[in-house]
């Protein structure tokens, strides 16, 4: 992938897309320009989007003649699909027709998460350049992120879940006659190309309602653990990258090992949480033993071809990545069972995050961890050779604690003001947990749900609003480090400069993460899941 | 006003390549390479669709297997998944659990004396993920298994074999869980009535 980023000169049709963009198009920027070019490109597709969904019902592709999508809907599912979210406010085989959902609502999936991967490439390039002024070019980034990476990998992985029975047309619903004489109706559509982008794109809005839960999406054993490394493999794979652009692969090493701690601990809790059952099952006398004729556990909303540990080992995939799909549902998880996901996505989905966005999010995290370790040692912090100074700091301290301060200042919204209460499905301490996942995944871009929690005017402007800032501030905060991380020269290193590629440096890492977020959503979790699993 | 002209360009390109091409490729070379898979699974008998084997269907008569709960309104609405979405300490849920036991009970006791409520697998009480789970445990099925053959006046050897033809192991060995598919199951079981 850093060859994709770093090549010259491009391929014949990447000039032959620049020249059409117009004059000037493949000139270098400095961060301010490629800032402009990412929120101008986003706006535009934001009205795009929007026109599509509040027309559907008179254009064509739409077999089963959905009407047009309220405005409430089509302003939050715009606002999710373009900054990589895919918060579904609304039921996807009921709500969109297939022109919106592979002519918006995928199209989306591919360019937010090019988008995430362009910006990332910039800012790698800004902390490997010295004494200078530009990041590259958004749209020769953009380009090559969907051509040689998500195209590619989609056309791939879309025929492989073909081959296990994920649906793949452009024919309507179907119709059956079931054995007991009852008339049955199968919803279908251009569903599997829209999969493979959703899960590599790090998006996660389902086709339909249940996502990923549904056969139709995710029909096998199989079928899920090649959804599941595909929502893992970009992500994790730019760590290296990155190690790669700024010649420090052990540095990427020690920051993968951070990330993939985050991953152990929360698959290990997730899973024996759920084996263990809810309160209401292991009160109910029935059987929730694993044994060789069940997974047993909480089953509930889960599917018996994934069980216990496919169910627990997604949720975690997909919340420490930035991939909101789900193949069971969130609400009905245990108490600690569901706090696992609603904390990967709250430590700002940087183990490894989405594409693109996980990494320059762990970039802050990374400053942050040099800033501390440089005021212990008692000297000026450097990271990769470059002196790490105020502007900098101020910029990763926005970009790190802006999204968890927006998560918790949205959940507070939503239960103090009496129009948001009607959101909640559940009573009690579980329905203040609906309410904090649900601004947690919009406002960190994750999209996963507590899937009760209801759409109303209320909750889909407030989650909009959660949706753009969440995106577009730490965003703007990462490419503006990576431009001034370009102008900077180079140090040279010393026997005082703070080591970043041992593992001293990983456990920094680890406690910097638990420092920052993870102190800001304790007493949040106190109120939701701690209460609740400690109700009987 | 020129980075506004680039995004113009730039949305139309895409939505063009990635909105239409795209898709259009993929649903093609899925018609020709796996027209089965890509329609839905259907299966057809007698030149009816009987329905898919990817989605429960709500059987309900005492000589058939019986699906999962569903939380779809109405129940095993394959153009309407949905979760239940009821937490872990959810009082409906209890209610619901209990209203799903007693029914099980009342089924299943007379043709297996001495059955109780620690007998019943989980899965059988509580809603599926997408509300059309196809699929139950193998626990599950070999509690049906008894009323089926009584009912159907089989064997009992010969509804636990097909019992064993209709269970889908682990993919590769080593993925996911064991489940049986209740509408391969109950074709099956008429199929080997008819033959």
């Amino acid at each position: 992938m850093a060859r994709v980023y770093t090549r010259e000169p491009g391929d014949v049709v990447e000039r032959g897309f620049l020249r059409l963009l117009g004059r000037d198009a493949a000139a270098e920027q400095d961060w301010k320009a490629y800032g402009t070019s990412v929120l101008v490109l986003s706006a535009v597709f934001s009205a795009l989007l929007y026109a599509l969904l509040r027309t559907q019902g008179h254009l064509f592709l739409n077999p089963d003649h959905l009407p047009d999508v309220p405005w409430q809907i089509a302003l939050n599912t715009t606002a999710s699909f373009v900054t990589n979210t895919n918060w579904q406010f609304y039921g996807g085989e009921t709500t969109m027709s297939y022109l919106s959902q592979m002519a918006g609502l995928a199209v989306q999936n591919f360019v937010s998460a090019g988008v995430g991967m362009a910006v990332l490439a910039a800012v790698v390039r800004g902390i490997a350049r010295r004494s200078s002024g530009g990041l590259g070019n958004f749209w020769r980034d953009l380009y090559r992120s969907i051509a040689y990476v998500l195209l590619p990998l989609s056309l791939v992985l879309a025929v492989i879940l073909i081959s296990q029975g994920v649906v793949q047309t452009f024919h309507g619903r179907a119709t059956a006659t079931t054995l007991e004489g009852a008339h049955q109706t199968i919803a279908r559509g251009p569903v599997a190309s829209q999969v493979a982008i959703r899960q590599l794109g790090t998006n996660g809005g389902g086709f339909y309602n249940a996502n990923s839960a549904v056969p139709f999406e995710n029909p096998t054993g199989l079928s899920n653990v090649f959804e599941m490394l595909a929502l893992l493999l970009i992500p994790a794979a730019q760590v290296f990258m990155f190690g790669r652009m700024v010649a420090a692969p052990r540095h990427a090493w020690m920051v993968f090992a951070a990330m993939f701690a985050i991953f152990a601990i929360g698959v290990g809790v997730a899973y024996a949480a759920e084996q263990r059952g809810s309160q209401v099952l292991r009160a109910s006398g029935v059987d929730i033993a694993r044994s060789a004729g069940q997974s047993g556990g909480n089953m509930t909303d889960k599917e018996v071809r994934f069980g216990i540990a496919n169910t627990a080992l997604w949720a975690t995939a997909t919340t420490d990545a930035s991939n909101g799909a789900v193949n069971g549902g969130l609400d009905a998880f245990t108490a600690l069972g569901g706090a696992v996901p609603l904390v990967n996505m709250f430590l700002g989905e940087v183990e490894p995050g989405g594409a693109g966005s996980g990494l320059y999010g762990m970039f802050f995290v990374i400053l942050i961890a040099v800033f501390v370790a440089g005021l212990m040692v008692g000297r000026t912090p450097e990271w990769l050779g470059k002196k790490v100074e105020a502007r900098e700091m101020k910029l990763a301290a926005l970009g790190a604690l802006f999204v968890p301060m927006m998560a918790l200042v949205t959940t507070a919204a939503a239960v103090v003001a009496p129009a948001g209460l009607a959101s909640l499905a559940n009573p009690g301490a579980h329905g203040f947990s609906e309410a904090l996942y649900a601004y947690t995944s919009q406002s960190n871009n994750n999209g996963s749900a507590f899937a009760g929690y209801g759409a109303t005017t209320f909750s889909t402007t407030l989650g909009t609003v959660a949706l753009s800032f969440g995106r577009f501030v730490p965003l703007l905060s990462a490419l503006a480090i990576g431009g001034s991380f370009a102008a900077k020269k180079t140090v040279p290193f010393s026997a005082g400069t703070f080591r970043t590629d041992g593992p001293t440096f990983a456990v920094l890492l680890l406690g910097v993460i638990a420092l920052t977020a993870g102190l800001m959503i304790l007493p949040a979790l106190a109120l939701g899941p701690i209460a609740e699993g400690l109700t009987r | 006003m020129r980075a506004l002209a680039a995004s113009a360009v730039a949305a139309v390109v895409f939505t063009v390549v990635l909105g239409f091409a795209y898709p259009a490729l993929v649903t093609g070379f899925a018609q020709v390479a796996f027209p089965r898979q890509a329609n839905g699974s259907l299966i057809v008998r007698d030149g009816t669709v009987v329905g898919s084997a990817l989605a429960a269907q709500g059987f309900t008569s005492a000589r058939s297997f019986h699906e999962r709960p569903s939380a779809t309104t109405p129940p095993y609405d394959a153009a309407g998944t949905t979760f239940s979405n009821l937490g872990p300490t959810s009082p409906a849920l209890a209610e619901l659990v209990a209203r799903n036991v007693r029914a099980i009970l009342t089924l299943e006791r007379p043709y297996n004396p001495g059955l109780t409520i620690h007998d019943i697998p989980v899965d059988a009480v509580v809603p599926s993920g997408s509300g059309i789970d196809p699929e139950i445990s193998p626990a599950y099925a070999q509690l049906q298994a008894r009323r089926v053959a009584a009912v159907r006046h089989l064997p009992l050897a010969t509804v636990r074999r097909l019992i064993a033809r209709s269970t889908a192991g682990r993919s590769l060995g080593f993925f996911g869980e064991p489940g049986v598919n209740v509408l391969e199951l109950n074709l099956a079981l008429d199929e080997e009535q008819d033959g």
